[in-house]
């Protein structure tokens, strides 16, 4: 894969085993490869984009247990035997109501934004409690102000 | 860099007894900040709380409600119970960044990163919450409110681990919570303010003004005793607020936007507590 | 037609430039000055590390001039010996783990006599702060119109103001990096970009190399807004000199703080106004400086000053005109492009300042501007006569009605005089935007474009003009699609990899639609008469026309060209800065309703209307997104986005300190669109778009909390902190309810 993958100290090397989309991986780490690093550098799912290393942007953004965390600032070794999910295990053609809506422009912000959007649509419990900009606050996105983000989420929730 | 990896609490005593200078994590939401290029902090050890299921639920007894140390913002957020009688919680829990931290953060992490800036410190402080930690040696509690010694130092010794966080349920006739910043959705505060007010008295508690979170004794005694009366404008807290915090300018804000966002809000706030009855 | 590449942007399946595989790199870092000024007397390498694992540049290692070729050549690629500002780059590290590379960098000392830094581009730097011609006027420029003096000396009303605007971080969510190779004897550089040739330039001079030798590829670009205009040269120049050193691929990425730190940023401004009034408000005289902050090196700046100057009097008729502009050099970080180059901030200092002169004549802000927008026949500061046919009044009514901007103001009397800690207000701006580069620039560029014909009967747009979320391959697509009849899928738009396109010139300054698009089409016109089709050929026809073509001619390239060809009767004087500035300029105006809290200061942005007349909308959903995203940047420089520094370095280099708005600081964006071809504009009249939504925001929302709460602020951002020093006594405004 890449260098990335060389592990700079063989003996502090740990051996991780979680569920990644759906199936069991193994995967040798070392103790401060953060979970945003194993999943671009080992994996090879580069999906998942590095904004910020400070847990502010939310572009790193996965699901661990099913709710939207921040890659950056997951240790990989917190994750074993548990699930995580990546942009990667999303259906593509569930996404339409982003494409019309104009959420997406440079893309760089848009797999960690799609990731929590999805997970507003699949919880519109929420929605009795929060508004869709409080709950998208962690996703910064510099291109599209917002609104063809807010725009697609509210569509895909009228599509349900 | 190592990393312990307990699968049960005595386990973990056991191992932070053994190197104290272990970093207890949970969450990891302050401590993995800025990891890559925080060279030094890659050569440290960690003692990984994340298994230690006995420490992930929040329990309601009787006369006070049990937040586990790795009970999150999110767990609070979404409990309606802890909404109906410890709304200050839940808005500091919403105010905390985004869904993506609230689903991390956890109470306890806040509570010995013994930041001035904290988020659920001042709503844990304002209801008289207190610290259980335990150690190889036993158990310990520490009210939170006597919890910080100076800038990020506490009174947890290096082997202890806070396992609970435990509030006494009360019945306020009075609560607010503000966060004061330049934006909605922010890490961290200019100016945080909790108040509540029971049969037990007054809580002020103000954060990002001094180097630790703390009561604010002066500004609690005007609202105990009959001073109120001479409170007719915001500058009239001044002296009150002057003996129990130090702002200071830093990179986000200045010692006098401090001091005066922080009366402005006790204030108006309270301003139902400032004037005389007729 | 929907963007294009949006389902690969939505799954995650597009790459940028960390995204792409790349066997056996190693990591390139930068190692940095750590003072403003000053001489480099030794740089130290530490004794625990073992150099010989790892490669090691610095200037000697250099093949041509050690210059990162732009508009002036003063900026080294590497400091050699004397370093100008903090962060500046001195050496370069790689090896195969990112982590060692980090604790290399850490462990390389440079060590600096220390020189007294000119930090203040304000004031009139003492002798020992000189380091650029005599004043430290890195370039003058002046627009003169009529005789101001003697205009101004003669109104009845003069009215002043100074005006601040700080820089602003672009905070583009991918951050710039580069990738560099060798393939065979071709160096080949990929990465984020917004201007391939700029940087195959900058490589081609340093590296002494002929354009056979170097291939410039831009990859994927998450965001650019200027940031990665000429920045991406110093980068790409890194990552090549340690890749020719150590003979392996080389990847260079920055960090987040890195970024922020020590790449360009918008520049500072004050700008200063003496405008002379009849007292019915009509504009008599208007006297202007502009002085903008450069930063240690020229990059830019000449460039920046230029459009600040020629927006500076706004969309107004004046006969009597004089703006005056100085870029100054300092010891800070250079400063560079951001959308809007210059023009935000003289009209962010032209407006707020309409609302003053508004404010002290007691005439209302709207009756100001209604009198003195342009109307078709009268002239610019520069003396270019609108004849256009936009009615510049009528986009004003437009935006106060879709904003019920009266009838909101009659709402906010009423909720001002009984609330006890919120104040609203309704700001106005009325604004306009020149597209392309000024002058003879688009003459200078002599952009080329071509048009290819496929074996399979599609075609190829081969341009340079690149993606970076603006929605480039989607309208080129659509422009060359609808030429030629042909089915979107029947398009592709070609990499833009400098050794298959020819250089249709850089991707700024709005002119992608309006210029190149234009390419495209007499591109795809040209292909078309290659083939000897008629010019109404369309679909089929032309489809089956190219594959016979190839079948005819196997192994030969077909293509279409255009080259740019100058508008007729569009004449500028570079000298007396004097003429057509711009082809078209776009019109704008916007009206922003704010919430103050008294108790802390702190405004939000509560409704936002964008009206603007823009030629010809191509896209809607893209012409929106444009706006919308130029409205929420303005938002966060006119509120919370503010620079700290450090010894002209930014302190503030990460997103806990440094705030741009999230999707909960802002309302939805209304926008509206009028539209009026632009004869000479791609697409049947499209006009320079994707900067003009910057200019308004700031000024209409500073305006808005000078309404709510008769404050004056003159400096952005306007911080709670700035408010609230502004509003003086400790209870301004705050009500006891009795």
């Amino acid at each position: 894969m890449s260098s990335q993958s060389a592990i700079p100290n063989p003996q502090s090397a740990i051996s991780v085993t979680f569920t990644l989309n759906g199936s069991s991986v193994t995967v040798e780490i070392d103790p401060a490869d953060r979970l945003l690093d194993t999943l671009r550098y080992r994996l090879g799912l580069t999906g998942t984009k590095e904004g910020c290393g400070e847990g502010e942007c939310g572009a790193c953004t996965v699901y661990l247990d099913g709710v939207p965390v921040n890659s950056c600032l997951i240790p990989t070794y917190q994750v074993r035997d548990r699930k995580v999910e990546t942009i990667e295990s999303l259906d593509p053609r569930a996404l339409e109501a982003f494409e019309r809506c104009g959420a997406t422009q440079c893309g760089a912000c848009t797999p960690g934004v799609v990731m929590t959007a999805w997970w507003i649509r699949g919880h519109p419990d929420l929605l009795r409690t929060h508004t869709i900009r409080e709950l998208m606050a962690g996703n910064l996105c510099r291109c599209t102000g917002y609104d063809g983000i807010v725009d697609s989420i509210k569509e895909a929730l009228g599509e349900r | 860099m190592n990393a312990l990896l307990p699968e049960s609490i005595p386990e973990a005593l056991d191992m932070l007894a053994r190197d104290p200078a272990a970093v207890p994590m949970a969450g990891g939401t302050d401590l993995l900040v800025h990891w890559p290029v925080r060279i030094e902090a890659h050569d440290r050890t960690y003692l990984d709380l994340s298994r230690l299921e006995d420490l992930k639920p929040l329990t309601w007894k009787a006369d006070e409600l049990v937040l586990g140390a790795l009970t999150t913002y999110w767990d609070v957020i979404r409990d309606e119970r802890v909404g109906r009688e410890f709304p200050l919680l839940v808005q500091a829990a919403r105010q905390v960044g985004a869904i993506q931290i609230q689903a991390r953060g956890t109470w306890a992490g806040n509570v010995v990163n013994a930041s001035p800036a904290a988020d659920g410190v001042p709503a844990l402080m304002a209801y008289d919450a207190t610290v259980v930690l335990e150690s190889r040696r036993g158990r310990e509690e520490v009210p939170l409110d006597r919890f910080y010694s100076g800038y990020k130092e506490m009174r947890r010794r290096a082997d202890q681990l806070v396992v609970a966080i435990r509030i006494p349920r009360r019945t306020y006739s009075f609560q607010i919570f503000e966060k004061v910043g330049s934006r909605r959705a922010q890490a961290i505060a200019k100016v945080g303010l909790a108040v509540t007010h029971s049969d037990a008295g007054w809580r002020v508690v103000a954060a990002s003004v001094a180097p630790t979170i703390r009561r604010c004794p002066a500004v609690e005694r005007l609202l105990e005793t009959g001073a109120r009366a001479g409170v007719s404008s915001s500058e009239d807290l001044s002296p009150a607020i002057a003996q129990d915090v130090a702002p200071i300018d830093d990179i986000r804000s200045s010692a006098r936007y401090r001091n005066r966002a922080m009366a402005r809000v006790l204030y108006h706030d309270l301003k139902d507590f400032w004037r005389p009855r007729a | 037609m929907r963007r294009r590449e949006a389902l690969a942007k939505l799954t995650g399946r597009e790459q940028y430039v960390d995204d792409l595989p790349l066997e056996g790199f190693l990591w390139g870092m930068t190692v940095r000055s750590p003072a403003p000024r000053g001489r480099v007397t030794a740089v130290r390498f530490g004794k625990d590390v073992d150099w010989s694992q790892f490669v090691v540049v610095d200037h000697r290692d250099i093949p041509g001039p050690n210059v990162v070729a732009l508009i002036e050549e003063d900026q080294p690629v590497l400091a050699a010996g004397y370093v100008r500002h903090v962060h500046e780059p001195v050496l370069l590290v790689a090896h195969a783990s990112r982590e060692a590379a980090r604790r290399a960098v850490r462990s390389i000392e440079v060590v600096v006599e220390a020189e007294p830094p000119a930090l203040d581009f304000r004031v009139v730097a003492p002798a020992e702060q000189i380091q650029y011609g005599p004043d430290n006027v890195l370039k003058r420029l002046k627009i003169e119109k009529g005789d101001v003096e003697r205009a101004l000396a003669r109104a009845p009303v003069v009215v002043s103001g100074t005006y601040e605007t700080g820089a602003q971080e672009h905070v583009y969510l991918e951050t710039q990096g580069m990738i560099a190779y060798l393939e065979d004897d071709v160096l080949v550089v990929k990465g984020s970009m917004q201007c391939p040739y700029y940087v195959l330039k900058a490589l081609q001079h340093a590296l002494a190399r002929d354009e056979t030798r170097v291939r410039v590829v831009q990859t994927p670009t998450g965001g650019g807004f200027g940031g990665k205009e000429e920045f991406p040269s110093h980068i790409a120049l890194h990552a090549a000199l340690l890749a020719l050193k150590s003979g392996r691929p080389v990847k260079l990425i920055y960090d987040r703080g890195e970024d922020m730190a020590a790449t360009t940023k918008r520049h500072p401004a004050l700008v200063r106004h003496r405008t002379g009034l009849s007292r019915d408000g009509r504009l008599l005289a208007q006297d202007v400086e502009v002085v903008i902050d450069g930063g240690a090196y020229v990059t830019l700046s000449p460039v920046v000053l230029s459009r600040a100057i020629i927006h500076a009097a706004g969309p107004y008729a004046c006969e009597h005109v004089r703006i005056q502009g100085r870029a100054m050099f300092t010891n800070a970080v250079p400063f560079g492009a951001f959308r809007g180059f210059g023009a935000p901030q003289t009209q962010f200092a032209g407006e707020r300042h309409m609302d003053v002169v508004a404010r002290t004549l007691a005439v209302d802000p709207v009756e100001l501007r209604r009198v003195n927008l342009l109307k078709d026949g009268q002239t610019t500061a520069t003396g270019q006569v609108i004849r256009d046919s936009t009615d510049r009044v009528a986009v004003m009514e437009r935006a106060l009605e879709l904003s019920r901007y009266r009838e909101k103001q009659g709402e906010h009397t009423a909720f001002n005089a009984t609330h006890e800690t919120l104040r609203r207000g309704m700001g106005l701006a009325t604004f306009f935007h020149g597209a392309g580069f000024t002058g003879g620039g688009e003459v200078a560029l002599k952009s080329r474009l071509r048009v290819a014909g496929r074996a399979d009967g599609g075609v190829e747009v081969l341009s340079a003009n690149i993606e970076m979320g603006q929605g480039t391959l989607t309208v080129f697509t659509e422009l060359a699609a609808a030429r030629l009849g042909l089915d979107p899928d029947d398009v592709t738009i070609a990499e833009a990899d400098t050794s298959r396109v020819p250089n249709s010139g850089p991707t700024v300054a709005s002119r992608t639609t309006m210029i190149v698009g234009g390419l495209v089409e007499r591109a795809a016109d040209d292909l078309r008469r290659r083939l000897g089709l008629d010019h109404s050929a369309r679909g089929a026809d032309v489809k089956q026309a190219i594959r016979r073509w190839h079948l005819e001619h196997p192994a030969e390239p077909l293509f279409g060209e255009a080259a740019y060809e100058k508008p007729p009767g569009i004449e500028w004087d570079d000298k007396s800065y004097r003429g057509d500035a711009y082809g078209a300029f776009a019109w704008a105006a916007y009206v922003a309703e704010v919430e103050v809290d008294l108790r802390t200061c702190a405004t939000r942005v509560i409704d936002f209307t964008a009206v603007q007349e823009v030629g010809k909308v191509l896209n809607p959903t893209l012409a929106r997104g444009q706006v919308q995203g130029g409205v929420v940047q303005g938002i966060g420089w006119a509120l919370m986005e503010e620079c700290t520094w450090q010894d002209g370095a930014m302190a503030n280099n990460q997103l806990t300190n440094y705030l741009i708005p999230t999707s909960d600081d802002v309302p939805s964006i209304r926008v509206a669109f009028i539209e009026n071809p632009y004869p000479h504009g791609g697409g049947g009249g499209a006009k320079g778009l994707g900067e003009l939504p910057i200019d308004g925001p700031a000024p209409a929302i500073v305006n808005a909390v000078a309404a709510a709460t008769g404050a004056d602020p003159r400096t952005i951002p306007v911080t709670p902190e700035r408010l609230m020093e502004l509003m003086e006594i400790a209870d301004f405004g705050l009500r006891n309810a009795d």
